[in-house]
């Protein structure tokens, strides 16, 4: 019997469908806008996601707002990019997450500085995600930081990475996502899916290199909020597929908010029938009070 | 070889002020084969600095030079005629001939004409592309050689983040995704099993986070009774 590290972990372990959402720290040196979403999105989701300086903005730091999760009874998930860090800082940052209770941490290699409004800064990159994983799961299972010096207290933490099925070349996408299994990899978030033909084949590749059965796979969703929404995604995010027909229906529906939410529910509905997906992780970025209604109507609520 | 570009003229003759007397000085190496720095180069900047010197009422002269190779002291030692007299030196070479010519040349100030930008190559006429990141521990033999530390926008080492798309990455659609390109060249050398090795942190210290790099090879380094 494993012990589980974290409620997200047990959830998983447990065999039961997952729910994973985002909060976004705000630009703010205080923490009551995390406090709010936390208190406003306890119960309706196993951890949350604390975003570490997306899109190269800065805000309230990802292990702060999480500590500040904490307090407010909530299971975080933190997000650890290798933009802004090297290894000396990231581990350290892993101890500090550690001692204040996080147990679930994600790795990746963040959006690049180009898309922040802090152009100009050096962005670091010491080590890739891969790297990350494997420095991290060294110091949890061997108590040793990557240089080979012991820790008092190894830090007790669920490993996670990111996926995009929808970004290219689409056949290194499995083979990446094998690297990231291999380095340490225990659950996996993907980038929303909208494009269920393309997912659907992703999962394929998945199932035949059996990962499925060596890592847990949370399909990302993102409620839209509006056709406007559907077509920046569409077309200015890179590796992100928006199919046309949800674009129409974004731009056909009377009440773009309602169909935004129906569109989502229909993808978690396919989602969850769909072998290996273990989990959604729900991005609603800048609208986290939806959460609770897609949850509940998609009967995923209540959480274990 | 070095690909560089000239400065601003604005800025250059900000650096320029209160100096009276300048030799603009050129590189015949990589500077002049990316056309930022070499005989042709040197003559137009010269120029367009006498003519502002000229509309501005400034006394000012300027002479101008083309060494070999300005990296080098065998070579930079030739114009010390040229330096004479000069109150600073405005050197058209990279990064590297600058400090050079500053340390033949210790007591006329060396100015640098040029951004240095990167190690890289012509792609086409008039275009240059960075192709190596200096990392001091290459993995092109893993890379289908083309390499992820100088040409990926992160210097991933174990593949393609999520933004890469159409062959294309993230930052810019003018830049190539390096993976992209590492996948194709590997699996046109029969080599895909290289996109599933999982490379480790890297050890930077060759790449210039140990301090200043320094090569000594013994062979070539003559002994005392040589000298």
């Amino acid at each position: 019997m494993t012990a589980h590290r974290s409620n997200l972990h047990r959830v998983l372990d447990s065999g039961r469908f997952a729910v994973t959402a985002e909060i976004g720290p705000p630009r703010s040196a205080s923490g009551d806008a995390v406090r709010q979403r936390a208190r406003l999105l306890k119960g309706s989701a196993d951890a949350f996601n604390l975003t570490d300086n997306q899109t190269a903005i800065v805000r309230l730091s990802s292990v702060a707002s999480a500590a500040l999760c904490i307090q407010e009874g909530v299971e975080p998930v933190v997000q650890m990019t290798c933009r802004d860090r090297n290894r000396i800082a990231l581990q350290s940052d892993l101890l500090g997450a550690a001692a204040l209770g996080v147990r679930n941490v994600l790795c990746l290699s963040g959006d690049h500085p180009r898309f922040g409004n802090q152009r100009e800064a050096k962005s670091v990159y010491d080590i890739d995600p891969v790297q990350e994983l494997t420095v991290f799961r060294q110091m949890r299972d061997e108590g040793k930081v990557w240089g080979g010096d012991a820790l008092d207290e190894a830090p007790n933490v669920y490993l996670g990475a990111v996926a995009n099925p929808f970004a290219d070349p689409f056949d290194l996408r499995v083979v990446r996502l094998a690297k990231k299994v291999a380095a340490g990899a225990e659950f996996v978030q993907t980038q929303a899916v909208f494009d269920l033909d393309r997912f659907e084949r992703f999962m394929e590749h998945v199932q035949d290199k059996r990962l499925d059965e060596r890592v847990h796979i949370l399909a990302g969703v993102i409620p839209l909020r509006s056709a406007k929404a559907a077509i920046y995604m569409k077309n200015k995010v890179s590796g992100m597929s928006v199919p046309d027909e949800v674009v129409e229906r974004m731009k056909n529906a009377s009440e773009p908010k309602k169909e935004g939410v129906r569109i989502c529910l229909e993808t978690i509905e396919h989602l969850r029938t769909i072998k290996g997906v273990h989990g959604i992780h729900i991005m609603a970025i800048g609208w986290e009070d939806i959460v609770p209604e897609v949850v509940e109507r998609a009967g995923l609520s209540p959480r274990p | 070889m070095i690909i560089a570009e000239r400065k601003d003229l604005a800025r250059l003759i900000g650096m320029l002020e209160g100096r009276r007397s300048i030799l603009v000085a050129g590189c015949r190496s990589c500077v002049a084969v990316c056309q930022a720095g070499g005989e042709r180069e040197v003559a137009a900047l010269a120029e367009a600095l006498r003519l502002h010197a000229a509309a501005g009422g400034l006394e000012r002269s300027i002479e101008t030079v083309t060494v070999e190779r300005q990296c080098e002291k065998e070579w930079t030692r030739e114009v010390a005629p040229m330096v004479e007299g000069k109150d600073a030196i405005l050197s058209l070479a990279c990064g590297v001939g600058v400090q050079v010519m500053q340390e033949t040349f210790p007591d006329v100030q060396a100015l640098p004409g040029l951004n240095t930008s990167n190690m890289g190559a012509p792609v086409e006429q008039g275009v240059y592309e960075e192709r190596c990141g200096g990392c001091g521990d290459c993995v092109l033999h893993l890379t289908g050689g083309i390499c992820p530390v100088a040409r990926c926008s992160k210097s991933l080492l174990n593949g393609p983040c999520g933004g890469s798309q159409g062959g294309r990455c993230e930052i810019d659609p003018e830049t190539p995704c390096a993976w992209d390109m590492i996948y194709r060249s590997l699996l046109r050398l029969g080599h895909a099993e290289l996109l599933e090795v999982n490379i480790p942190p890297k050890d930077w210290t060759p790449s210039g986070h140990g301090g200043p790099r320094r090569i000594v090879r013994k062979r070539a380094v003559l002994e005392d009774e040589e000298t």
